[in-house]
């Protein structure tokens, strides 16, 4: 056995703590660029399969040069000048949390059970022939276990869904994991997110009646995620109502109307 | 040392088995073996962590205290499972968005500490490191086992490629929920375990 003396177990410690923080701290900082590389990439990917957009062959950033990135004052809905913060290095998901671009969500109003929100928002805009087609904006909402991420995608009628994407999530594979499942978010394309101006959208329990005229409003609940299906209702009315994306929505369509 | 080195590799597959023989690592057996892709990635990662932390620690198996031992055993352990983990992300994303919180839980895999702390720190490296990829191995039949059958008769797939068409996505197979829950794969452990037993009846234990 080893020869002990006092001090023997503290320089021990101190060298294989020495020798380990090197190691992960060298592996962090050294694979960061790629890791995050892939973190964007895997963003991008989601946003086009949200707009409908995504073809497997074509290089993500082909596709995505059509795509034009604007940050949003959630409060007040009008853009930011891309001076005032970039979106190239906008880190939506660190701002929630500093005091500069954070805020807490008044108890009442956090339905998406998220504690904290961003003050300013990455959009996402697609043009087709110099005109707005789809707006695609992040979304994210506690499930049953996590904190669900989508990107969901508009029409430029602003409130006809066409498309979805979640993206990230730890919700029970095969339960509320579905949330993943492409085929169900299919279904969501055609869906009307406002019944006269007021948020309709929301997932029910089993499946949506399509003669029933309700239907443009409902989305199918994922079976064997309650939870889940509760929390993705929650997002919804969320980043879709006051304190979400409804200033800003409201404000796309004041421009309409004074340029139409 | 009384085994070859063969026998290093093979007997922990089927003779003492880790998870079989000595019940560890269930943990994270339950938890990703509901697809075989996941399974197969911890496998790999398993099997890496436990060579490489028996191996390092065997090397420095003379300088290490007794008294802070399991201390800096769990931290050889921690920084290699980071390494692995910081190593997913950049290379497999997709997969590592899939195991997400199970890769840094095999800090926490009993067969690592188990290995290091009952083998590793009483033998020469080369001998661990078999030892190590032994039990990976061993854990990896497991899991894999465990994932073929949740995956088939859970979701109708194999490595997510549909072999029976579910209801859900208009086919024919109502898919067995039960087996999408993680607690399903109690039962498929107990039952090979019992299957193993009844082959190899020196592994049952004596009344």
């Amino acid at each position: 056995m080893v020869n002990i003396t006092a001090a023997k177990p503290f320089y021990s410690v101190l060298i294989l703590a020495f020798v380990c923080s090197a190691l992960v701290a060298g592996a962090a900082v050294g694979l960061r660029p790629r890791q995050e590389a892939n973190r964007q990439l895997d963003r991008q990917k989601n946003i086009l399969y949200a707009a409908g957009l995504y073809q497997e062959n074509t290089p993500v950033q082909e596709l995505f040069a059509n795509i034009e990135t604007r940050i949003v004052d959630l409060e007040s809905g009008k853009f930011v000048t891309d001076e005032a913060i970039k979106p190239d290095s906008y880190n939506q998901r660190r701002a929630a949390f500093t005091e500069q671009f954070g805020r807490d969500i008044p108890k009442e109003s956090d339905v998406a059970r998220i504690g904290r929100q961003e003050k300013y928002s990455l959009v996402y805009l697609v043009n087709t022939d110099g005109k707005l087609s789809q707006i695609i904006l992040p979304v994210r909402g506690k499930g049953l276990w996590s904190t669900l991420y989508a990107y969901v995608a508009l029409d430029a009628d602003l409130t006809t869904i066409r498309g979805v994407s979640f993206y990230e999530h730890g919700e029970t594979p095969g339960l509320g994991g579905e949330v993943e499942n492409r085929r169900w978010q299919d279904g969501w394309e055609g869906k009307q997110l406002y019944k006269d101006d007021t948020l309709a959208l929301k997932v029910i329990k089993g499946s949506a009646d399509s003669t029933s005229p309700e239907a443009p409003y409902q989305i199918d609940g994922l079976s064997g995620a309650t939870l889940t299906s509760i929390g993705v209702s929650g997002l919804l009315e969320f980043w879709f109502g006051d304190h979400g994306f409804k200033p800003f929505l409201a404000q796309l369509k004041n421009k309409d109307n004074a340029n139409g | 040392m009384a085994e070859t080195k063969t026998e290093l590799l093979t007997l922990s597959i089927f003779k003492r088995n880790p998870i079989a023989l000595l019940i560890l690592g269930i943990c994270s057996a339950l938890a990703v073996t509901g697809q075989m892709a996941t399974a197969l990635v911890m496998s790999v990662c398993v099997t890496v962590v436990v060579a490489f932390s028996s191996l390092t620690i065997s090397i420095v198996r003379f300088q290490i205290p007794n008294s802070v031992r399991i201390g800096i055993q769990i931290t050889v352990i921690a920084t290699l499972v980071i390494l692995v983990d910081q190593i997913l992300k950049a290379y497999v994303f997709e997969l590592s968005k899939q195991l997400s919180i199970y890769v840094g839980l095999i800090i926490t895999n009993c067969i690592v500490m188990g290995r290091a702390e009952g083998f590793a720190m009483s033998n020469p490296p080369v001998a661990s490191f078999l030892d190590g990829i032994g039990n990976g191995l061993g854990y990896s039949v497991i899991l894999l086992t465990v994932s073929f059958i949740r995956e088939l008769f859970g979701s109708g797939s194999l490595f997510g490629y549909e072999v029976m068409e579910l209801t859900t996505n208009g086919g024919w197979y109502v898919r067995n929920g039960f087996l999408v829950l993680p607690a399903s794969a109690f039962f498929i452990i107990a039952m090979i375990i019992w299957a193993i037993r009844s082959i190899d009846t020196a592994q049952q234990e004596k009344e």
